[in-house]
């Protein structure tokens, strides 16, 4: 109990902070930066835009990392086990999120900027193929049967992240033996001007604490809903055990 | 025991085991093929289907013969993982019937055997199906290879086997979930998406003769060797799930 007390302080705390960063961030991004030379206004979207590309690709990892603990764990230590799994789900469906966001004002930013909803090119098919793969894992999970989500989860988290690089190295061989055109600079960072730095990093800490906070929110629910699983569970025993006499 | 002793009779332990583990894979491959052989259900449905889907986009596209050898490669393997769906999940129920499942999930064999010999048995009808299908797509769309033909021969066991192993293995994932026919598309295609794209392009390269499909080729390889190599090793795990 002592634990959890301290764990939701901390908790509160970071999601003040968090509150507070992006709040600066984004009065950073959209008042305080100065105007794109090329781009304009629309350039503010790439303040929230890719700091949300960037850690979308950080949380698979952290998911991958989560299902392999699980799959050690599952019958060495089953507890340790269920927390593995309670992190890989939380990441998961952050990853979800954040893929979707990426890819949503992506979509917006090139079609005021460039006139085009999408484009076939290396980075967003792979951004896309990451989106569709986490979302196959979400349907996994919501599809099977109980007493085994949680191994085939694992599993199928196995060969998201084995099929990660595979996807990546592919779709740049096929954007590049068909060359289309080029619409992103290749280093995102190409056009940031040193006044455009302390906006892009107060925008890159904040989202990140912010996925932070989803993260470990989401496992928190993940392991309260689990204990009253358990809960459940034992009442069921008991119960029949009752009845038994 | 000396230390050479010892290492001498693991290995020869090991390969005891490796003898066994062909020769249960040979038992399960030759017992899927007879079971199918009686009903010859998955073959004909297959054969009959991936027809439909080419009768179909002849109707939508209508392509003249250049624009057809554009084309023709995505279509073929567009049709056939279709048709693969169905096949795949059906190669699993029969494992249900009569409860044989729990009864492989007892044996003292190992379970990657079970894996192994189904997918071979599916990788053998799926290839049966495209041997029949190879006269009619050329019929009905007028094809004449351009770049070399004899890579094709490369490119259709591995394009299939990409799609038959990790086919097997997410179709025995789903044999306990509801909505179990929709669940093998959902995660199948995400993951087979770059050895998609590697059939697809390769197919395509060596009808229209227009770049090398070696590339291809090789990224065909590499995923089936690192596919392969996974399923094998976590079949146990998805056998034993609960």
């Amino acid at each position: 109990m002592q634990r959890s007390r301290i764990f939701g302080s901390i908790g509160v705390v970071w999601f003040c902070l968090t509150l507070a960063a992006i709040a600066y961030a984004t009065r950073l991004g959209l008042f305080l930066a100065p105007v794109d030379a090329l781009q304009g206004n629309v350039f503010r979207i790439f303040f929230y835009h890719v700091p949300h590309s960037m850690l979308s690709l950080l949380f698979p990892y952290v998911n991958f990392i989560a299902s392999l603990c699980y799959l050690y764990w599952r019958r060495r230590d089953p507890l340790k086990a269920l927390n593995a799994d309670a992190v890989a789900i939380a990441s998961a469906e952050v990853t979800v999120v954040y893929a979707s966001i990426c890819l949503w004002t992506g979509m917006l930013w090139g079609r005021v900027e460039w006139g085009i909803w999408w484009t076939w090119d290396p980075r967003l098919t792979s951004m896309l193929l990451l989106w569709l793969l986490y979302v196959s894992y979400l349907m996994l999970r919501k599809l099977s049967s109980t007493g085994q989500t949680h191994t085939l989860a694992a599993v199928l988290s196995v060969f998201a992240a084995i099929d990660v690089p595979i996807v990546y190295m592919s779709i740049q061989w096929w954007r590049t033996q068909h060359p289309a055109p080029v619409f992103f600079s290749s280093d995102p960072n190409a056009g940031v001007d040193k006044s455009m730095y302390p906006a892009w990093f107060w925008n890159l800490g904040a989202w990140a604490m912010w996925g932070i906070f989803l993260v470990v929110f989401r496992y928190a629910l993940e392991r309260r809903r689990q204990a009253s699983e358990q809960d459940a569970a034992l009442q069921a025993i008991e119960a029949s055990l009752e009845m038994a006499q | 025991m000396s230390y050479l002793d010892r290492a001498l009779a693991d290995m020869r332990n090991d390969l005891h085991n490796l003898q066994i583990f062909f020769r249960d894979t040979f038992h399960h491959f030759r017992k899927d093929v007879r079971l199918e052989w009686r009903s010859r259900d998955s073959i004909v449905g297959m054969l009959f289907f991936t027809l439909l889907v080419l009768v179909i986009f002849s109707l939508s596209f209508d392509p003249t013969s250049d624009v057809s050898r554009q084309i023709v490669g995505g279509i073929l393997w567009v049709s056939l993982l279709f048709a693969s769906f169905t096949s795949l999940n059906g190669s699993w129920t029969r494992e249900q019937r009569n409860r044989v499942l729990e009864a492989q999930r007892m044996a003292p064999s190992p379970p990657a055997a079970l894996f192994l010999g189904k997918a071979l048995a599916n990788l053998l009808f799926t290839l049966i199906v495209e041997i029949f299908l190879a006269p009619l797509f050329i019929i009905f769309y007028n094809l004449h290879v351009l770049g070399q033909a004899w890579k094709l021969a490369l490119v259709m066991p591995l394009g299939t086997w990409a799609l038959v192993c990790n086919g097997t293995f997410f179709a025995a994932m789903g044999l306990r979930t509801r909505n179990r026919e929709l669940l093998l598309p959902l995660i199948l295609v995400p993951v087979s998406l770059p050895a998609l794209l590697g059939m697809m392009m390769a197919t395509t390269a060596i009808l229209t003769g227009e770049s090398s499909p070696d590339l291809w080729i090789r990224l065909l390889v590499a995923y089936n060797i690192a596919f392969t190599i996974v399923c094998l090793l976590l079949f146990d795990t998805v056998l034993s799930a609960e």
